[in-house]
């Protein structure tokens, strides 16, 4: 069987470097795989147990599992074009899932995100358009306001102390209500700066979104801080054990508020690349963005009650959803299964979270 | 001699921190009632003392959680007020408390460094605010072996470790980062027989290596082990302090449960 034969491979090799990926500091990164390079065969067994523990191993292996599997089902499936095209489906939702991602480190959750994201793409596109604001200041302008619902939220929660998923649900409804109230036509005929993102550049044969690079970045950028500065470690910490954190002279209301309002930065920047790939201001979009950027860092490994998990793991859950869209489309398969099996996914996902919490406790 | 009479007969152990005649109130409760208490260099004192005596109120006085309605408290001589156990750390009084209180997703060098972190120097660690984890690591490894505790990885999350190393850990977290007092609030409550043993070691350790150690127990037995003196709190207020050399495990419970009476000794 050589394609099973070749699976295994792949999967030992890619889950082997993605757990070093995961493991090493930025600095030893390179030590790091040289050093996994020389493991004898009876560390690598054990190693091979450890990994299977690391939670975004997991979400990588159904990720190549799903490519492969299309890949034999569509010849269009295995190109770069179509990657392209999973991608550009991934940005915004993947914008969305990094601050959701950082909510859920710390035991939150975001409800309002979609509906954030959606006010913030209408005061861009239409103050922009009908009110003739330079077109950069009007997506500074929105970015600022998500991010000032994202403050509103932080200060609700750690200023009255009420549970995020009730903060979050409240700010759905007022987020929604003021896009109402703002406008409910569409936005048409953008200045060409709010759609640069949505534009293509050629990387060898495959045409890529510059929004595409932009959302990669993003998930480096908030990778890179989680792992390798203090104040990532600490909203692992606040996540984990608010007690401990807050004992060890970490100030969790601080840490909550940067949380919330970098989530809501995040809104509006995913609002940006939303109007770059739509080529227009619709008041009715990302209303289930919240719970498709959910879904995206529970599949990525991102545990729901707090401070485990991994940005990374969030882009590999947001990558998931978009290859079972785009592969069952290719094969012509209704897409309510595709929804039929996000839920399954999601349930497995939270599943195995919670058996491995068990199995460590 | 008279067990209450704290003044110490040769020069050379000073007394590092102090306080004398604390009251607390809450509404007409009165938890602490002219309490005093002392703590020489390098001693480890036991606190004991019935639920209600006022021991809890007595060590959040001292370690910031609580402030006072009247009284002093002396840090080596010089009277400090403080506001929040943050304000006692700063001080160089670090506070372990019952309840474990580490991150166990985080490993052993990131519970230890928890908000005290290390930068890089340079541009690195000034502009990209990265951590110095391998210098952390170094450290936290020459602490732990210096310490004689024993532990496969300093990289492996403290969830993976047994309920006496997660108590060591953070035992050796204050440890690191007091310079004066550490005081220790029941360390071994939670934890079995064999696990309570390490930490005990462990806060033998933490002495040897110089620091005035404040001891909270409910268990005799390691009291009598441990401590070089015993404070007796009851009724608000310091009844005695005796050495447990002096005293039987019995005497002192029945001192501090009123049964024996030794205020008035001569």
């Amino acid at each position: 069987m050589p394609l099973s034969i070749r699976l295994y491979f792949l999967m030992k090799y890619m889950s082997g470097w993605f757990a070093t990926l995961n493991r090493c500091t930025f600095g030893g990164f390179f030590r790091m795989l040289a050093k996994t390079k020389n493991t004898s065969s009876p560390r690598a067994s054990l190693d091979l147990r450890a990994l299977l523990l690391t939670p975004t191993v997991g979400p990588l292996i159904a990720l190549m599992l799903a490519c492969l599997f299309f890949s034999t089902q569509s010849d269009r499936f295995f190109s770069g074009q179509n990657f392209s095209l999973i991608v550009q489906q991934t940005v915004v939702v993947g914008a969305l899932a990094i601050g959701q991602t950082i909510v859920i480190l710390t035991g939150g959750i975001d409800l309002s995100n979609g509906f954030i994201m959606a006010f913030a793409s209408m005061i861009m596109t239409k103050t922009a358009v009908d009110n003739g604001v330079n077109p950069v200041i009007a997506i500074v302008l929105g970015i600022t306001i998500a991010g000032l619902f994202g403050l509103a939220n932080g200060l609700l929660i750690t200023r009255f102390k009420l549970p995020p998923f009730i903060v979050t649900l409240g700010m759905l409804n007022i987020a929604f209500a003021v896009t109402r109230l703002y406008t409910i036509k569409s936005v048409n005929n953008l200045p060409d700066v709010q759609t640069f993102l949505g534009e293509t550049f050629k990387l060898g044969e495959t045409s890529v979104t510059y929004g595409s690079i932009v959302m990669f970045v993003l998930f480096a950028i908030v990778w890179f801080v989680l792992r390798e500065t203090a104040i990532g470690r600490h909203i692992y910490a606040v996540g984990d054990n608010p007690e401990a954190a807050r004992l060890s002279g970490i100030s969790v209301e601080r840490i909550l508020l940067i949380v919330y309002t970098t989530a809501g930065v995040f809104y509006g920047i995913a609002a940006v690349l939303l109007i770059a790939r739509t080529a227009s201001g619709d008041p009715q979009a990302g209303q289930s963005s919240n719970l498709e950027s959910i879904t995206a860092v529970v599949l990525g490994g991102t545990s729901l009650f707090g401070g485990r998990g991994n940005v990374l793991g969030s882009l590999i859950g947001a990558l998931i959803v978009s290859v079972f869209r785009n592969g069952l489309q290719l094969m012509r398969v209704d897409s309510l299964y595709q929804v039929l099996i996000t839920g399954i996914l999601v349930i497995l996902a939270v599943a195995v979270d919670q058996f491995s919490q068990r199995v460590k406790s | 001699m008279n067990p209450s009479d704290t003044t110490p007969s040769e020069k050379t152990p000073q007394a590092i921190f102090q306080a004398h005649n604390l009251v607390k109130r809450y509404g007409h409760v009165t938890a602490l009632d002219g309490a005093d208490f002392e703590l020489l260099e390098g001693e480890i004192m036991a606190v004991i003392g019935d639920n209600g005596a006022g021991k809890s109120t007595l060590i959040k006085a001292l370690s910031g959680a609580v402030i006072p309605d009247e009284g002093e408290i002396r840090l080596n001589g010089t009277p400090v007020h403080f506001k929040t156990p943050l304000d006692a750390r700063r001080y160089g009084i670090e506070t372990v408390y019952q309840n474990l209180a580490v991150a166990p997703s985080l490993n052993i060098v990131e519970n230890l460094f928890l908000g005290r972190e290390i930068r890089r120097q340079g541009v690195l660690g000034s502009v990209f605010r990265m951590l110095d984890k391998r210098k952390m690591l170094e450290e936290a490894t020459l602490y732990m072996q210096d310490l004689k505790f024993r532990i496969q990885s300093m990289q492996q999350p403290v969830e993976t470790l047994s309920g006496g190393q997660r108590q060591g850990v953070a035992v050796a977290r204050s440890a690191a980062f007091a310079r004066n007092v550490i005081i220790m609030d029941e360390p071994t409550a939670a934890l079995g027989v064999k696990e309570s043993g390490m930490v005990v070691d462990l806060i033998r350790k933490v002495r040897d290596r110089g620091l005035a150690v404040i001891l909270i127990s409910h268990n005799m037995p390691h009291v009598f082990e441990l401590a070089d003196r015993i404070h007796i709190q009851r009724l608000g207020r310091r009844i005695a302090v005796v050495k447990p050399s002096d005293y039987t495990m019995s005497d002192v419970v029945a001192i501090m449960t009123g049964a024996m009476d030794i205020t008035p000794a001569v």
